[in-house]
């Protein structure tokens, strides 16, 4: 069971600013023990935050990435059959044929159940499995158990993971399934906010780049008809690149020069638009 | 505790569940909140499930909890608290002028009454400016305003302030853009349509289907026998058909024009169609209605399994739908009502739905639509009628 004595309280990393609010959710739903389930548009740092958590609680990351033709029992646990065929044709392998365990493989859920400490599970991108998937999977998270058929064995959890579960659906999931969670939809950060991402990912960077950087990127991501608004890690990207850069001048940028826009848009209506555009900004 | 919240919540229209309300109050239990932001962000997290009812809970938060959190002491219990406390203080005056931050001299001027009076202004102050005033009155070890300031009626000076801003941070209603009444964007559109697929296997025999090759194997006893299986291939046909004439679908051409960009670059085999107001003899696979023109005849030769997705308001003359000689362009006038060939369309294609971009209230008000919501199912073109719109494509019957 869970260490009671042991308080784990999360309070942001080095490489992820952490706002009050979502830091009091996060420490609400490892308390309580319930999954949390994290939405926002990409580039949020959904994903990032699991790291984060992992990180800061030095618990080990366990990340089950979700594909849309997955059946659960992939993410429990496998049983080789096709190895054991081999093992069974050929037999030049050490393993004994006849014990079926010796074939069972753990799934992501499977490994953070059976890890002898406590873990941070992170389901991402679970809009991509069906509804199906997304149901059986919280009854097995709620449970905190499992039998693996072929042996007839059931896994119970050691130590309750803290599970993290992001969706970029804008479409809800299931109701048996929130039900089961607790929510947080993680806003675009405002500029402000924006301007601490940036602090922590590249300290001691000039004030007044960053501020037209940040000025710039907002603006851009006014523009109409773009289709893919770039989101913070294209930000990131593009400071980097504008870095390496020896003739960049902030008075350019200033003036609505915008080099490698590339890095912030990726597709190429959107360039076109934005190429054209960008032209006429003044900061 | 908060039941009326909950109640009021539920009201509203937050589909707040009794089971997650019990989590909340296990939450409350285990001492996981101790301030109003807490309560605001934590319930948040717990109650609310979608980020679609963020902005109503904002609202409901601001209103539930608003009286509360400015709720002063009523002014009799102030005076009295005050005036137990100006007793106390009067046994030792050189106390007293330090906590109001007066001198001595100056404090024997004042009569007990207006003195209480002055406390009184100076605690409203306090109030108002929170820093300060958790500063004075806090001071309470010192000082006796502090001690017998925290009655249990009286200021909660360390929680205003933080009430204050979890009601400031919901009266903000960040959420308003995730509201449900947000504008269709293509993404939205993307994951209502996505269900819309038919997966059949088609091509050649290239994917090993591991579980038969072992079964067969094992049959063979233990020779081995690969099995291949045809891959998986979206076999679903569309035909999207689009009102495009005419003032009455103007307001609506953004939002039919992110749906026309999702289908073109999602559907495998989509065939789209235009037409005016309603459909006569033929269609249009160019915009202008002018060239390239399909006689409706001939859709009978098309898979019957074709989904069949008009995007119209339906709302035109009652006349255009059912007079023989209807269409409202002269070259177009033929000897059938249109609304035969719209009945001779559902009667060929089973899966076919009629998209509305107007609101749903209004549709009583036009009888065309009613008409046509008669042959076709008819659902309004915002993410919930694209959802029903898709499962009733997909039924089975």
């Amino acid at each position: 069971m869970v260490q009671k004595d042991k308080v784990c309280r999360f309070e942001g990393a080095d490489r992820y600013i952490l706002d009050e609010e979502l830091a009091q959710i996060v420490n609400v739903s490892i308390a309580m023990e319930m999954p949390l389930l994290l939405k926002g548009e990409p580039g949020t740092g959904k994903t990032m935050l699991a790291h984060a958590i992992a990180g800061s609680l030095q618990m080990p990351l366990i990340i089950l990435n979700v594909k849309s033709s997955m059946k659960l029992l992939e993410a429990l646990y496998q049983y080789d059959t096709l190895t054991r065929l081999n093992d069974s044709r050929f037999g030049d392998s050490k393993r004994e044929v006849s014990n079926i365990e010796e074939y069972i493989k753990m799934g992501k859920i499977g490994q953070a159940f059976a890890a002898d400490t406590r873990t941070v599970l992170l389901i991402d991108e679970i809009d991509k499995a069906d509804t199906d998937f997304q149901d059986d999977m919280l009854d097995v998270l709620d449970q905190m158990q499992f039998d693996i058929m072929e042996i007839d064995k059931t896994v119970r959890t050691k130590h309750r993971p803290v599970i993290i579960i992001t969706s970029n659906a804008k479409k809800d999931l299931s109701d048996p399934f929130l039900g089961r969670c607790n929510f947080h939809h993680i806003a675009f950060p405002e500029p402000d906010m924006m301007r601490r991402i940036i602090g922590v990912h590249f300290p001691g960077l000039n004030d007044e780049l960053v501020g037209a950087c940040i000025t710039a990127f907002y603006r851009l991501r006014e523009l109409r008809g773009i289709e893919k608004k770039p989101a913070t890690r294209e930000l990131i990207n593009w400071i980097r690149a504008i870095k390496t850069d020896p003739d960049f001048k902030v008075k350019n940028l200033v003036l609505g020069n915008m080099p490698y826009l590339g890095v912030l848009f990726k597709k190429s209506g959107d360039l076109a638009i934005v190429s054209q555009q960008a032209s006429r900004f003044r900061l | 505790m908060f039941v009326g919240f909950f109640y009021t919540l539920r009201e509203k229209g937050i589909p707040v569940t009794p089971t997650s309300f019990l989590k909340l109050q296990k939450a409350l239990h285990m001492g996981l909140i101790h301030t109003l932001d807490d309560f605001y962000t934590s319930a948040r997290a717990i109650l609310i499930k979608s980020e679609r009812y963020f902005d109503t809970y904002d609202k409901v938060f601001a209103q539930e909890f608003k009286g509360i959190a400015f709720t002063e002491p009523a002014a009799s219990e102030l005076s009295d608290l005050a005036r137990s406390m100006l007793q106390e203080w009067l046994k030792n005056p050189a106390d007293l002028a330090r906590a109001l931050g007066m001198d001595e001299k100056e404090l024997a001027k004042y009569s007990p009454e207006e003195l209480l009076k002055y406390f009184l202004d100076r605690l409203k102050d306090q109030d108002g400016e929170h820093h300060g005033g958790s500063k004075w009155i806090g001071t309470g070890g010192t000082s006796p305003v502090g001690h017998s300031g925290y009655h249990p009626g009286g200021m909660r000076v360390g929680g205003v302030s933080r009430n204050k801003s979890a009601i400031k941070v919901a009266m903000e209603r960040r959420y308003q853009d995730y509201a449900q009444d947000g504008p269709l964007t293509e993404s939205q559109i993307g994951e209502a349509l996505k269900r819309l697929r038919r997966m059949a296997p088609t091509g050649p025999k290239d994917v090993v289907n591991i579980d038969k090759t072992v079964y067969q194997t094992m049959r063979n006893a233990g020779e081995v026998e690969i099995i291949f299986d045809r891959r998986l291939t979206d076999r679903l046909k569309v035909i999207l058909l689009i009102d495009n004439g005419g003032w009455s679908m103007e307001p609506y051409i953004n939002v039919v024009q992110t749906l026309f960009n999702y289908a073109r670059s999602q559907f495998k085999d989509l065939k789209i169609y235009f037409f005016h107001n309603t459909i006569y003899d033929q269609v249009w696979s160019d915009p202008q209605r002018l060239r390239q023109q399909e006689l409706i005849d001939d859709f009978i030769r098309r898979d019957q399994e074709t989904r069949l997705i008009f995007v119209g308001d339906a709302s035109m003359a009652p006349y255009e739908l059912v007079h023989p000689q209807g269409a409202i362009y002269i070259d177009q006038r033929q000897a059938m009502p249109s609304i035969n060939r719209l009945k001779f369309l559902a009667q060929t294609f089973r899966h076919a739905v009629w998209l509305n971009p107007q609101a749903e209230n209004t549709w009583r008000f036009t009888q065309t639509i009613a008409a046509i919501g008669d042959i076709f199912p008819m659902f309004e073109l915002t993410l919930d009628g694209l959802e029903k719109a898709v499962t009733h494509l997909m039924s089975r019957n």
